[in-house]
């Protein structure tokens, strides 16, 4: 049946990229798997390569680091070193008695063909895995992928024995009043519209929440010829500069901020600091945004001004995705943003046997960051088997990581996620989206049928029980629960909201077909 | 060549390359389906795979995510009218915990998206 890989690294953005064509110029033999299809993950996102224009890197850093992996990565699938699974999801993943990984991957339609064959077949379903039909998806699956994809085995799994986790993240939200209005994006979602698709979200754009990132997506705005009215940022800003450890440990970044001041000014986009939006105004779209001055802690303390919109993205910095560690239960922490991330020493070596992670999973810190620990993985695995390392290299990289980490908690102090925001919410305000769970009905469930930990709010009142299974909402409920116990939030309130049973929403189908036998004693269902 | 999608029987324009839900906003309609307790519009949110706020049938196949399904030509977008009231993989009966006239009042609520003052 199928082989067993070396190594399978999950994710092709930075991270995984570096990591998969390393491991492969080391000698071993490297599964690379990817929801997307092609590489570059969220952050060299890019328009399809079969209709590629000169102007789609516009607004890219580090294009010729992520051209080169590309290239690498192509080299090495010619010479068979690395099998390359674009547009599939893993959904869940085991472990054996004998220590063997296996993949189980769905379809994530970012790949057109193989759903649409079997989507046309009498089944109707697009990720249907009927043997047949799952044969028919593979056997295409090659020919119509724009990288020209491998073919996973027919029942979509791949096996391995060891894994670099590199699955990156994605736009960390708090809920606002409004927030749920068409119009309404993450930060994000804004870029990757400009980047992979070459649509502008909207003409009149406010973006708001906090972080560096909102610069990319205002300027990527203006140029594409938005009118962006503001840049909300709700701390104050560049104080990172002022850090001697963080704006020492990495140079550069300072001018690429300088480079993004300069596109603010040009493009004469207002930023206003320490001011939020408390309100999306509108009936069954965006029409306006209220914003307000803050405090330090993000308690208005200012006059509102209204402000016409059409666009509003938000981010608040970013939530890795945890999923398939947490499944495998490796060690997580509670980093300095406040987020969730896998605990991984020096080596990045997370707690469990094996297994590796790389990049914002281990710590929101960026590209370059993720590239390097996607490369220290990859040489410390390859090490591990006994291959030969090139002497100082890893000592250097792991240099560069310290210098990274430092660079990035020093940019999390500078842009922490305000504490009152919780002030923010009315009754009213949707904090799940998927359920339709309101402020109110959590503070009920905490006061009336005494939800207190983040697990039993989501029992009781079901925020994160939809189908983005709390990867939108996780954060904010377990800030507000934390909140209504007159407390900080702790990994032990964030843990319960990041830990999914299934990493995507498979079909019946799919889970039937799973070959028990394989399967590991861990009950996979043990949350829901 | 530009494909030629249709959005509920409406021409929608795609070029190779674009996702469903690039193309639909494109074409300016930021929304495609409804919550299942308030009947709120909902698009294109997260825009990478994440929220799953931009569901769509496509082709007669419901549950897609318009973010992620590269646009084709000829395809047929949102006529199911499941795309009016979608809810969660599965229904449950087990409730918002302080049963449905709580429930509806939120959901009414959640529906303003704000534009009225009552709780400033």
């Amino acid at each position: 049946m199928t082989r067993t890989h070396d190594v399978a690294v999950v994710g092709a953005g930075p991270a995984g990229l570096a990591a998969a064509v390393e491991a492969a110029e080391a000698g071993l033999d490297v599964a690379l798997v990817d929801g997307a299809a092609q590489p570059g993950g969220q952050y060299w996102r890019h328009y399809d390569e079969r209709h590629a224009r000169p102007d789609d890197r516009a607004g890219h850093h580090g294009w010729p680091v992520f051209t080169g992996l590309r290239e690498r990565l192509r080299t090495a699938r010619a010479a068979g070193r690395i099998r390359y699974l674009p547009g599939r999801q893993v959904y869940l993943v085991t472990r054996d008695e004998a220590g063997t990984f296996t993949l189980r991957t769905t379809p994530s339609g970012a790949v057109g063909t193989p759903e649409s064959i079997s989507a046309s077949g009498a089944v109707g379903t697009p990720e249907s895995t009927s043997a047949s039909g799952a044969g028919e998806a593979a056997k295409t699956f090659a020919a119509s992928s724009p990288s020209g994809a491998s073919a996973p085995d027919a029942a979509g799994q791949v096996t391995a024995r060891a894994l670099i986790l590199c699955t990156g993240g994605y736009d960390r939200q708090l809920p606002v009043p409004g927030w749920d209005l068409p119009g309404v994006m993450t930060a994000g979602g804004v870029q990757a519209l400009l980047k992979g698709h070459r649509v502008l979200a909207g003409r009149r754009a406010v973006v708001a929440g906090t972080g560096p990132f909102l610069l990319p997506v205002a300027t990527g705005l203006a140029r594409a010829g938005a009118s962006v009215e503001a840049v909300a940022e709700a701390n104050g800003t560049l104080g990172w500069l002022r850090d001697p450890v963080g704006a020492a440990s990495v140079p550069g970044k300072a001018v690429e901020a300088a480079q993004y001041a300069a596109l603010m000014a040009r493009h004469r986009i207002p930023y206003r600091t320490r001011t939020v939006v408390t309100r999306i105004l509108g009936q069954d779209r965006v029409e306006a945004v209220r914003i307000s001055r803050v405090d330090r802690d993000g308690r208005p303390a200012g006059p509102v001004k209204e402000i016409a919109a059409d666009l509003v993205a938000l981010g608040w910095g970013f939530t890795p995705s945890l999923e398939l560690a947490l499944m495998l239960g490796a060690d997580t922490r509670k980093d300095v943003d406040g987020s969730l991330v896998v605990a991984v020493d020096g080596f990045q070596r997370s707690s469990v046997e094996g297994v590796y992670v790389a990049g914002e999973a281990t710590g929101v810190g960026g590209a370059v960051l993720a590239t390097q620990e996607g490369r220290l993985s990859a040489l410390a695995l390859a090490r591990s088997l006994g291959r030969p390392a090139v002497p100082g290299l890893m000592g250097r990289l792991r240099a560069a990581i310290g210098r990274g980490r430092r660079f990035a908690a020093a940019m999390h102090r500078t842009y922490p996620v305000p504490s009152a925001w919780t002030e923010w919410l009315e009754e009213r305000t949707l904090v799940c989206r998927c359920e339709e769970v309101s402020y109110g009905d959590l503070r009920r469930a905490h006061t009336d049928l005494c939800a207190h930990d983040p697990r039993t709010l989501k029992m009781l009142a079901r925020p994160g029980m939809g189908w983005c299974q709390g990867r939108v909402c996780g954060f904010a409920t377990a800030g507000i629960a934390a909140c209504l116990n007159r407390r900080e939030t702790t990994a032990e309130d964030l843990r319960p909201l990041s830990t999914r049973s299934l990493a995507a929403p498979v079909t019946l189908g799919e889970l039937a077909a799973l070959d028990r036998s394989r399967t590991s004693p861990d009950d996979p269902h043990h949350d829901q | 060549m530009t494909y030629r999608m249709t959005f509920r029987g409406a021409a929608v324009p795609a070029e190779p390359g674009q996702s469903v839900g690039a193309a639909l906003v494109a074409a300016g309609i930021l929304d495609w389906r409804s919550t299942r307790k308030a009947g709120r519009p909902r698009g294109l949110f997260c825009g990478i795979g994440v929220c799953f706020d931009c569901l769509i049938t496509i082709d007669g196949v419901p549950d897609r995510r318009a973010c992620l399904v590269p646009a084709a030509d000829g395809m047929r977008l949102g006529d199911s009218a499941q795309d009016r009231s979608l809810g969660s993989p599965q229904d449950r009966s087990v409730g918002s915990p302080q049963g449905d006239e709580s429930r509806g009042g939120g959901s009414r609520d959640a529906s303003q998206g704000g534009g009225r003052d009552e709780d400033a």
